[in-house]
């Protein structure tokens, strides 16, 4: 019966057309009223919006639109962590030692220093201001810095701050904060004791935690500086005028920098916040931004575009920890000598990994770092490593021996949860099974979570990453130190330890290069570590951007030095 | 009828209570450390940081002092971003998911039933075998596929045409917003066009349409009047949830287009374990979904009178 009466629908195209008429009539509306929706709407977006111009550079106004990577928790230099905070910042603040073009040291606040064994002085300049015209005086940075190491600011780099005197005691809350060996002389004049010798105390100072703060304009705050553009005083080449949260930000030159050498574009835009690398390409392409990263699938298409595409080593190594807490299996050395033999960090990267601007990582120390008068590693070579599955079986089996086992248990292999490691630990997971007969157990885990069995110990071996705070090799070199709380694998060597005290203090720069040397071999011969990747980044910039970098240390990507060049389209 | 509104409210004041212990105690329990960062800190530090966010008491101290303070609004300050409090975060960015969810709700709602008619008045002929395929295209393409293809071609047809006709991400104005609501609101349309299609076709072979028919009541008046307003019904009570599906789901959408809403702090706390971020989203977003049924059970009052009787 339906049947029929669905047919006999179907069939009568006359009402089909009369209700197709009358759908056709309600569209109308819907488009009409759809319309009206979206002005309404519109009208009240356009008080989160972001600024967008529809130009990466706009000559007219001397001014470039760029993204960032991902929003600033906050812009409290005390106490940021994350690479993002530390790009904004190091365009409004300047500390008082700051990096030239060429990432070498170049006078910032102060003009010129002196580093003792004792401590160090710093003459600052006359004509460093801030924002609002007030000269910049030593007493920013004493009051800073004391904030910096005061337990109640809380800040996790305070640890960057141990080698001036009595800041261990203050930040763990033995001696009070003005006990910190920090004196501001005079308005141009800072007086620093240091702890031990430090004479590498010109490229800490760089560090972003230590740059300035102005006590009068931090009070008025109420403990909301740095949350937003108006909670904040600068210093820097840019001042941040417009800061709309996760959406962007304006930065306009700092009428009142001293400097002539930076600072030449009139006005920054971040018109995007995010962390997707196509839609930063798709934003590219059209001509909106001026600058995007390139991963590996991307390479292709730039080529085909002729783009102008450059390579950085962003200064992280990655390695393989291992849990070097007694009782596990990864504490035994000829058992880590087994990993060894069995691996070679050019298969990972050129087999597994595939990214072009990835290098695969022999040392503790990237291939970036300085030595004495050059390239460290071209100094003091990474020991030889080929290959071997000979040894590697060898090794394997004196390790069952002196642990007394026929078979291994599983070995947990933690990592995390981002495509690139789970590639490596997958390769490992397969590598380690196929030449040495090992069970891995893969523990991919959020960030989070991993650093949380990290410092527990509930791991053998994971898939780590160390990148570098400042310009010298001890920024890698005292990882493994026995004090480190970062040595979350509890690797722990008197030998080790002596070397990394001549690093941290010898005032010879040979001496002190020997150590690293030193600290390198050990690293291999007691197998502390298995170096994996150095990770790199491929990019492409705007043709008529000038003096645009990318760097390995400081802030991941600089426009203090970019300007506006037409000439060469 | 406000004695019905009256106890879904007291219902859903159950339900939102529900929901922030669960969460509360769920989050607790997830593995991890909010508090650890890449660099390792001294204990005085993690001390000062417990007992800024109060994780120094019993969990059961930390419970009740939270629903004490939910109860007055106050939803604490952020772990991740420490100077900003939650409910800064809410009132910034919600607007603008909101906005965008309203106009991918519409879209989706407006297209569904639009298409879902016309599929089922021309069933078996060739608007609908067209239609039909999209929406399979519609339900079945992750939302992700979709995003990264329409912002490509918005890259395409900019470049065709040598200028920004779209513009590729961002947000303020109504070009911005078009396409990712479009995007947003693509597979809630597809699903309901096909339930509006299969909701129209029971109609159409109902005994009503039939008498009226044979009373000789006009084809347009029978389309509007019996098939399409008793066919809508069901289309409205899974409006309800999609309004909050969508409103929350927008997370993919919103970092394709760089769009600042509130949809990337949901998904984006939960893997910083950022506890105040993550209760604060998701009581907010718990309160809203269960708003968003009441009001719908509302509409549909309304619209059917049958509902209202009992």
């Amino acid at each position: 019966m339906a049947e029929t009466n669905s047919r006999a629908i179907e069939g009568d195209d006359s009402f089909t057309r009369s209700a197709g008429k009358q759908l056709a009539l309600y569209a109308l509306y819907a488009v009409i009223s759809l319309s009206v929706l979206v002005y309404i709407l519109s009208v009240a977006a356009a008080q989160f919006g972001s600024n967008s111009t529809g130009q990466a550079i706009d000559v007219e106004d001397n001014a470039v639109t760029i993204t960032l990577r991902a929003e600033p928790p906050q812009l409290d230099q005390g106490r940021s962590t994350d690479a993002s905070s530390f790009v904004v910042l190091a365009h409004a603040f300047e500390g008082l030692i700051a990096y030239d073009e060429e990432a070498r040291l170049t006078p910032g606040v102060a003009e010129r220093w002196e580093i003792r064994e004792d401590g160090a002085t710093f003459w600052l300049r006359e004509d460093a201001k801030w924002s609002d015209g007030v000269p910049v005086t030593a007493y920013d940075f004493e009051f800073a810095w004391r904030r910096v190491v005061d337990p109640a600011t809380a800040s996790q780099y305070a640890f960057i701050f141990y080698s001036i005197k009595n800041a261990e005691a203050v930040n763990t809350g033995v001696l009070p904060k003005e006990m910190l060996g920090v004196r501001a002389v005079s308005d141009r004049q800072l007086e620093v004791e240091f702890e031990q010798p430090t004479p590498y105390f010109d490229k800490l100072v760089a560090f972003i935690t230590f740059l300035p703060v102005r006590e009068d304009f931090y009070n008025s705050t109420n403990g909301r500086y740095g949350a937003d553009a108006d909670e904040m005083i600068y210093n820097g080449p840019y001042m941040i005028t417009d800061w709309v949260h996760s959406a962007s930000m304006v930065w306009k030159k700092n009428p009142y920098y001293w400097s002539d050498k930076r600072g030449f574009l009139d006005e920054i835009r971040v018109a995007y916040i995010t962390s997707d690398t196509n839609a930063k390409l798709n934003l590219f392409k059209d001509g909106q931004i001026v600058e995007t990263e390139l991963l590996s699938p991307m390479l292709p298409g730039a080529m085909a575009e002729r783009w102008q595409i450059d390579r950085i080593m962003d200064g992280t190594v990655f390695f393989f920890e291992f849990n070097h807490r007694p009782g596990r299996v990864t504490d035994n050395l000829n058992f880590r000598k087994a990993l060894m033999y069995a691996h070679e960090s050019s298969e990972l990267v050129y087999k597994a990994l595939k990214e072009a601007s990835y290098l695969p990582a022999v040392s503790l120390f990237p291939a970036w770092i300085q030595g004495v008068n050059g390239p460290f590693r071209e100094e003091y070579p990474p020991p030889e490593h080929h290959m071997d599955l000979e040894k590697a079986r060898h090794h394997l089996e004196l390790a069952k021996q002196e642990l007394g086992v026929d078979e291994f248990p599983p070995i947990v292999m933690l990592s995390g949860d981002t495509p690139v490691s789970l590639v490596a630990s997958a390769y490992y997971q397969e590598l380690f099974r196929k030449r040495l007969g090992l069970e891995i157990r893969i523990d991919a885990q959020i960030f989070k979570q991993r650093l949380a069995k990290m410092t527990s110990g509930d791991f053998d071996i994971v898939l780590a990453g160390w990148g570098p705070d400042y310009d010298d090799a001890l920024t890698f070199g005292d990882f493994f130190a026995s004090w480190n709380l970062n040595n979350r694998g509890r690797y722990n060597s008197p030998e080790m330890d002596s070397y990394i005290r001549t690093a941290q203090s010898s005032l010879d720069p040979k001496e002190r290069m020997d150590a690293f040397g030193n600290i390198q071999q050990l690293v291999y011969d007691d197998v502390a570590m298995l170096p994996m990747y150095e990770r790199g980044w491929s990019f492409v910039v705007d043709p008529r951007l000038k003096g645009f970098r990318r760097r390995s240390v400081g802030p991941e990507v600089d426009y203090n030095y970019a300007y506006i060049d037409v000439s060469s389209d | 009828m406000m004695w019905f509104i009256g106890k879904r409210l007291v219902q859903g004041l159950i339900t939102v209570w529900f929901i922030a212990t669960a969460t509360f105690f769920a989050m607790h329990n997830v593995p991890g450390d909010p508090l650890l960062n890449d660099r390792a800190t001294t204990a005085i530090i993690r001390a000062n940081l417990e007992a800024k966010y109060g994780l120094d008491k019993p969990v059961t101290t930390q419970y009740f002092i939270y629903l004490n303070n939910i109860a007055h609004g106050d939803f604490g300050i952020s772990f991740a971003q420490e100077n900003r409090e939650v409910n800064d975060i809410i009132r910034e960015h919600f607007p603008v998911s909101a906005i965008l969810g309203i106009l991918a709700v519409v879209i989706a709602a407006v297209g569904g039933i639009l298409w879902g008619s016309l599929t089922a008045l021309y069933r078996n002929r060739l608007p609908d075998y067209i239609i039909m395929f999209l929406v399979i295209l519609g339900i079945s393409v992750p939302s992700f596929v979709i995003a990264a293809l329409s912002q490509l071609g918005i890259v395409t047809i900019n470049s065709l045409l040598g200028r920004t006709f779209l513009p590729v991400a961002g947000w303020g104005t109504i070009s911005h917003m078009l396409v990712p609501a479009l995007v947003l609101g693509l597979t809630t349309m597809a699903y309901l066009t096909r339930l509006m299609r299969s909701s129209m076709l029971e109609i159409v072979n109902s005994d009503f349409v039939r008498t009226a028919k044979s009373k000789g009541v006009p084809p347009a008046r029978i389309f509007a009047r019996h098939q399409l307003r008793n066919a809508v019904l069901p289309v409205i009570t899974v409006l309800g949830p999609s309004i909050a599906a969508i409103t929350t789901g927008g997370f993919v959408v919103e970092i394709v287009f760089a769009i600042p809403g509130l949809g990337r702090f949901f998904v984006e706390a939960v893997q910083q374990l950022d506890y105040t971020v993550i209760m604060g989203t998701t009581v907010f977003y718990g309160a809203f979904l269960v708003f968003m049924v009441i009001l719908v059970d509302v509409i549909y009052g309304f619209i059917d009178p049958r509902v209202r009787m009992n």
